[in-house]
């Protein structure tokens, strides 16, 4: 068993607010130290907000559970301070091959679009994410202390008192309490605040099971993924093999409805169902086993006052597609800069509305991709399976039927085009990839790439042209980056940012998404952009 | 003569596939079937040539034996 599951990564201690004599009194209280909860206290740090994060464990997940993270969680972590370990650590692949009855009906490359520092996506599993992700909260309290994480504190009530909510926190040594002006509730699909508050989930369910394994194994299997759609082991379900570090294989296989789960883990039941798919030869190891079914929904709304969801505890997705981890990634990078205008009085409280509006067409968009590809996987009645099996019949043939085979989509960054921070588009014959609502693409320049240079905060940014610099907008300090692109310079810069136009200047937002464009520098216009890109324009 | 596209040629693929099933959401084997078969009657007027219907037939036929 891998030692990282066993050494408490975050241990409890006895805070000050525990022997206080009035309840501590905190800006922000985060209930969760996973993934979304862990990034939204990195970001909220840089931000310069202290926070507290709350966690009823003092451990790294158990098991690899999230293993698939997307270029734009890659270059959120680059913003977070992370990036880097995790590119190195990761296993990145290209290769895919799909397998239908017993044979291989055809393979794939993905070929990612060159000119990104990023990969379009790697394989990881979750405790390595949650581990760098402790460890940047360690590198960034070794400056100032800016984020306190209490292990092994369980929030056990939750109270609304209008202008701050109460928080009851159960710890080995008992209980105390706190108060928060603001909760952000990042505690999973289960989410305890979740309840405690009453409020509940809309959405479909899933008749299925599937079995995950970790293995490791010695074994020259490529670093590829492979997906089979009713192999001969594994009749009239699928299953798929993907590549993590340290050698260790992630195995899904779908067992259907009508199972027993507490039987179906058991090493006599779990270890020849793989090896009638890895074959008798092949030595491996289990190191992890579950089962799970899922479900596709989200709550009606995100915020509720100053209690704000976010990551699995707001929305839940299939497995297929890697869209959760992922998508609460960009929660945080959604929610942090915004909560973190409102509380140093840069933004009102309605920017916050913001964060529904658009990660909810995010959550959304999820669920429409990830129930496609479950609906293919696992066809709901017979004459979808009659599509299905002829779609991967005709891919073995004929290259037309292949981009119909959806055994995931790979996780796209959402865009805000025509939500309500996003200003104009004034730029003739500017790429539809930049246009205001996109997250910022990235492109190689002389020295490192584009993303690199934009700071924490709003950034104008100067194609060929130019404006006053730095200059402060609305009470906010907006950095200025001064950029050439010609043919033989930057040329995709150019190519990402200009199209045919000959000069731009594009409002960058702190999460990289793209305000406003225009082709000529105007003080109003800019002014305004700031504005809407604030709340204070609804 | 002319020649039967093989090549990716619906530009969003997904949103196709899903409203064909959609459209068969609810129908019995025998509602189905007569769908499937009033769908290729339909496309196929559309299509009209018949070098390129019978290419379709053949293409078709062959994907469905296994290999």
């Amino acid at each position: 068993m891998n030692k990282i599951f066993e050494t408490p990564l975050y241990p409890y201690y006895q805070s000050v607010d525990q022997t206080a004599s009035a309840p501590g009194h905190h800006s922000v209280v985060v209930i969760g130290a996973g993934p979304v909860g862990l990034g939204m206290a990195i970001d909220l740090a840089q931000h310069g907000i202290d926070v507290v994060v709350l966690d009823d464990n003092d451990k790294v997940s158990f098991g690899s559970r999230a293993i698939c993270f997307a270029k734009r969680t890659l270059e959120i972590a680059d913003r977070l301070g992370f990036g880097d370990k995790l590119v190195d650590k990761g296993v990145q692949w290209n290769l895919g091959k799909v397998f239908f009855d017993e044979r291989k009906v055809y393979e794939f490359n993905l070929l990612a679009e060159d000119g990104h520092a990023r990969p379009a996506f790697i394989n990881l599993q979750q405790y390595y994410f949650e581990q760098y992700l402790v460890e940047r909260v360690q590198e960034i309290n070794s400056e100032t202390p800016k984020i306190d994480v209490r292990g092994k504190n369980r929030v056990s009530a939750i109270k609304d008192h209008g202008a701050y909510s109460a928080l009851t926190v159960t710890t080995p040594d008992g209980e105390y309490t706190i108060h928060a002006d603001w909760v952000i509730a990042c505690d999973g699909a289960g989410s305890p605040t979740r309840s405690m508050m009453g409020l509940d989930f809309v959405g479909r369910v899933f008749e299925d099971n599937f079995l995950i394994a970790d293995v490791t194994m010695e074994a020259d299997f490529p670093t590829e993924r492979w997906f089979w759609f009713d192999p001969p082991f594994n009749r009239g379900q699928s299953a798929l093999l993907h590549k993590q570090p340290d050698g260790v294989w992630r195995i899904d296989l779908q067992l259907g409805w009508d199972v027993d789960k507490e039987a179906e883990k058991q090493p006599d039941r779990v270890i020849p169902r793989l090896k009638a798919m890895l074959g008798d030869d092949v030595k491996f190891e289990l190191e992890w086993v579950s089962i799970y079914t899922f479900q596709c929904r989200r709550m009606e709304k995100f915020r509720h006052g100053n209690v704000i969801f976010a990551g699995d505890s707001a929305h839940q997705v299939s497995p297929f597609g890697a869209r959760g981890a992922n998508s609460g990634l960009q929660d945080v990078d959604n929610l942090s800069w915004k909560l973190a205008h409102v509380i140093k009085g840069l933004a009102p409280d309605t920017l916050l509305n913001s964060y529904d509006d658009e990660r909810i067409h995010g959550a959304d968009e999820n669920i429409m991709n990830s129930t496609r590809s479950t609906d293919f996987i696992t066809p709901k009645s017979d004459i979808s399976r009659v599509f299905r099996n002829a779609v991967l019949d005709l891919s073995e043939h004929h290259d037309f039927a292949r981009p119909l085979v959806n055994s995931g989509r790979l996780s796209m960054p959402c865009n805000y085009v025509g939500h309500s921070l996003t200003g104009e588009d004034a730029v003739a014959g500017g790429p539809a990839r930049s246009q205001p609502g996109m997250p910022c693409p990235d492109a190689p320049l002389e020295d490192g790439y584009l993303l690199s240079k934009l700071g924490g905060g709003f950034t104008l940014m100067t194609l060929n042209t130019d404006a006053p610099s730095p200059q402060e907008i609305e009470g906010i300090e907006i950095a200025h980056l001064e950029m050439r692109a010609t043919s033989d310079t930057n040329k995709t810069l150019g190519e990402r940012f200009l199209g045919t136009a000959e000069r731009a200047i594009y409002l960058i937002r702190p999460d990289q998404h793209i305000v406003a464009r225009w082709s000529e520098y105007d003080a109003a216009s800019v002014q305004m952009a700031v504005a809407t890109a604030l709340g204070k324009t609804q | 003569m002319s020649t039967l596209i093989l090549t990716p040629n619906i530009p969003n693929g997904d949103d196709f596939y899903e409203k064909l099933l959609n459209a068969h959401e609810g129908l019995s084997k025998e509602q189905s079937d007569a769908l499937n078969a009033r769908l290729i009657l339909v496309l196929s007027n559309h299509i009209g040539d018949i070098d390129i219907l019978e290419q379709a037939l053949d293409a078709a036929k062959t994907a469905g034996q296994a290999a």
